[in-house]
């Protein structure tokens, strides 16, 4: 009895300077992500739902009118859908190029040589992404490096002429968000103990089968990981389309842009980019079975 | 050093006030866009020396936040530059007040059409003094024409397909429709008409841009042969960045634009105001800025007269005198600011299918 008495003691002295350490551990944060994320948003969302930007002399009132145009008017639908395919077709890429450089990262190099491939991943990383843009713009343009290169290997190989394409716009996504599905893949691949593929192999399955029934399937929350901080931000993306994509560089996100730095309609600019959050919340609602089973 | 620094200034000050014969220097704050004429270290100090006031600067970057920083602070500007499109407004929201030429020696010199332009009156009354004039039309590279062109409806000519350059502006684009239609560029009244000539560019359109930097870097690297500019900054690519480039006047036309300067209502030094305002539209301010750094058209004709032979402005506003119109950039509804960004925005999702 003595003895038990002595040990609950302690036990409920320490549970309200537990609670206290979590706030104070835990406290700093929620209340930078209150005060960064969660008042700006909620004054775009304020935003959205009024005639006009509320300054000093400028009628405004509230109005659902700027929810309403997105649905009056056809075209803002067409670059909805566009952007979404965006958000897609570069998620796709980079998991084509990414997941076999994270395989071979986790699987087949070890040391040195991981570490420096490694650094190789992240560099771009450290570089302003205008600047990573601007080097695409010389890469790509008419008579710029790749023609030159593909000029040289291959004498009289012509024009390709990538430069302010669609074309153009994926490969710069492409290569500004890669480094979210390779890492994301190295991390679950990396935990694939190695004895389950050497096993599989031991018992007759190829190469293709190991990959199919073992490595997809646990590397999974991975590449779902990585596919969604990447589909997330490509469909708001503004900067690349406008550089890369010239003419054929229009998107929600180029247009909601307009809206904040070209026409100063705050409010229609912000009612768009809810309904752009929205229509990714509807979409990670009708996928969230195959998310939650993928991780 | 503190009591001995300040004596040097008293000294400094005094000796100037009894220079100028002034009783006290102001200083005096001008709210225009960065490196626009009127914030340029040379004309300052010329200005302090000669008339002992001092100049500070705050910039905006589109007219609406200058029309904003009109609003929430006034007393505090003493200049500021608004393009003619919205003199009206500001005067109606009685954020400037009215102007007598009489009180700016130099603007005897002031063509008479710019002067009393009707979009820098309100009420019978004049709220701005025309100072800088310009007009919008397309520039060439020389490399790719062997003939300069001489109409509009080179932008819309097949064999520049994908080579042109447009600016990625509602207004400006609609406003280009208006012009090779035959409409007001002001309020047009025929949209379908308008996007019909949008659309008719899309095989054209080469890449948007949206500043003189852009322009420059594209044109450089060869990816224009013909794009939509404006006069001022032809002037510039040719004479500082070396560019092979033509502007063309259409003889249908160019969109013209005026800015002036006004006075703020409250404005804290409405004399060292309207001295400053002299001192920018005199031919010798404008002259060393024109040659020196390059300039729109001064409405100043003395100030043209004495530019350099062949130089820019001089052969512009020569070519100018030719055009079948020049409409000006006036005041606009929001209506039409609206619809004219409604159409823009749908050309430009009809270019990407």
């Amino acid at each position: 009895m003595a003895v038990s008495d002595t040990t609950t003691a302690p036990m409920n002295h320490r549970r309200p300077s537990n609670a206290r350490s979590i706030l104070a551990l835990t406290g700093p944060a929620y209340l930078w992500l209150v005060v960064t994320v969660l008042l700006p948003l909620a004054a775009m969302f304020y935003f959205s739902f009024l005639s006009d930007v509320p300054l000093a002399a400028r009628d405004w009132h509230a109005t659902l009118a700027n929810y309403a145009a997105f649905f009056q008017q056809d075209f803002y639908r067409t670059l909805m859908w566009r952007s979404l395919r965006l958000g897609f077709e570069v998620a796709l890429w980079c998991f084509v190029i990414g997941f076999p450089c994270a395989y071979v990262l986790a699987k087949t190099i070890k040391g040195r040589w991981r570490e420096a491939l490694f650094l190789m991943v992240i560099i771009p990383f450290w570089s302003n992404a205008l600047i990573r843009v601007f080097s695409w713009t010389m890469v790509l343009r008419g008579n710029g490096i790749l023609e030159r290169f593909l000029d040289w290997l291959i004498p009289g190989f012509g024009s390709l002429d990538l430069m302010f394409t669609y074309a153009a716009v994926v490969i710069g996504l492409v290569h500004s968000y890669l480094p979210y599905m390779i890492l994301t893949c190295y991390i679950s691949l990396s935990t694939i103990d190695d004895d389950l593929i050497d096993a599989a192999r031991s018992m007759g399955a190829s190469r293709l089968t190991v990959l199919r029934r073992i490595i997809l399937p646990l590397s999974m929350p991975g590449i779902v990981a990585g596919a969604v901080l990447i589909f997330v931000p490509v469909i708001g993306s503004f900067m690349e389309p406008r550089i890369l994509g010239g003419r054929e560089g229009t998107f929600l996100g180029t247009v909601i842009e307009d809206q904040f730095t070209a026409v100063f309609n705050w409010p229609l600019g912000a009612a768009l980019s809810f309904i752009l959050l929205a229509c990714v919340m509807i979409i990670f609602a009708i996928f969230q079975p195959i998310l939650r089973r993928a991780s | 050093m503190k009591g001995h620094d300040c004596i040097r200034f008293l000294t400094l000050a005094v000796s100037m006030a009894s220079m100028t014969g002034l009783a006290h220097a102001d200083t005096i704050r001008v709210l225009n866009w960065q490196g626009y004429g009127t914030d340029e270290d040379w004309s300052l100090e010329k200005f302090e020396a000669a008339t002992g006031n001092t100049v500070e600067h705050e910039y905006f970057n589109s007219e609406q936040e200058m029309l904003t920083k009109l609003r929430t602070n006034p007393g505090t500007y003493d200049v500021v530059l608004i393009n003619s499109a919205y003199t009206q407004q500001a005067a109606e929201e009685g954020l400037i007040q009215p102007l007598d030429l009489t009180d700016f020696p130099h603007s005897e010199g002031l063509q008479a059409r710019l002067a009393h332009n009707p979009n820098l009156q309100y009420d019978g009354k004049l709220y701005g003094i025309a100072w800088l004039w310009g007009v919008t039309s397309f520039a060439i590279n020389t490399g790719a024409f062997d003939e300069k062109p001489d109409s509009l409806m080179e932008l819309w000519n097949p064999a520049h397909a994908g080579r042109l350059g447009w600016r990625d502006d509602a207004v400006e684009s609609c406003q280009f429709a208006a012009l090779a239609t035959g409409q007001d560029i002001n309020d047009p009244s025929d949209y379908d008409v308008i996007r019909e000539r949008l659309h008719a560019l899309k095989p054209q359109i080469r890449t948007f841009w949206n500043s003189e930097n852009e322009w420059n870097q594209y044109m450089s690297s060869g990816e224009f042969d013909l794009a939509t500019y404006w006069s001022g900054s032809a002037a510039r690519s040719k004479q500082n960045f070396g560019l092979p480039i033509e502007f063309v006047v259409p003889r249908e036309g160019a969109i013209a634009w005026l800015d002036g300067l006004s006075i703020p209502t409250d404005a804290p030094h409405p004399e060292a105001a309207k001295q400053f305002i002299d001192w920018m539209i005199d031919p010798e301010f404008y002259v060393q800025w024109d040659t020196e750094v390059g300039a729109p058209i001064s409405a100043n004709e003395k100030a043209v007269e004495q530019l350099p032979e062949g130089a820019f402005n001089k052969q512009l506003i020569a070519q100018l005198k030719e055009v079948k119109s020049l409409p000006f950039m006036g005041p606009m509804s929001d209506e039409t600011r609206e619809k004219m960004l409604e159409v823009w925005q749908e050309t430009k999702t009809f270019y990407q299918e």
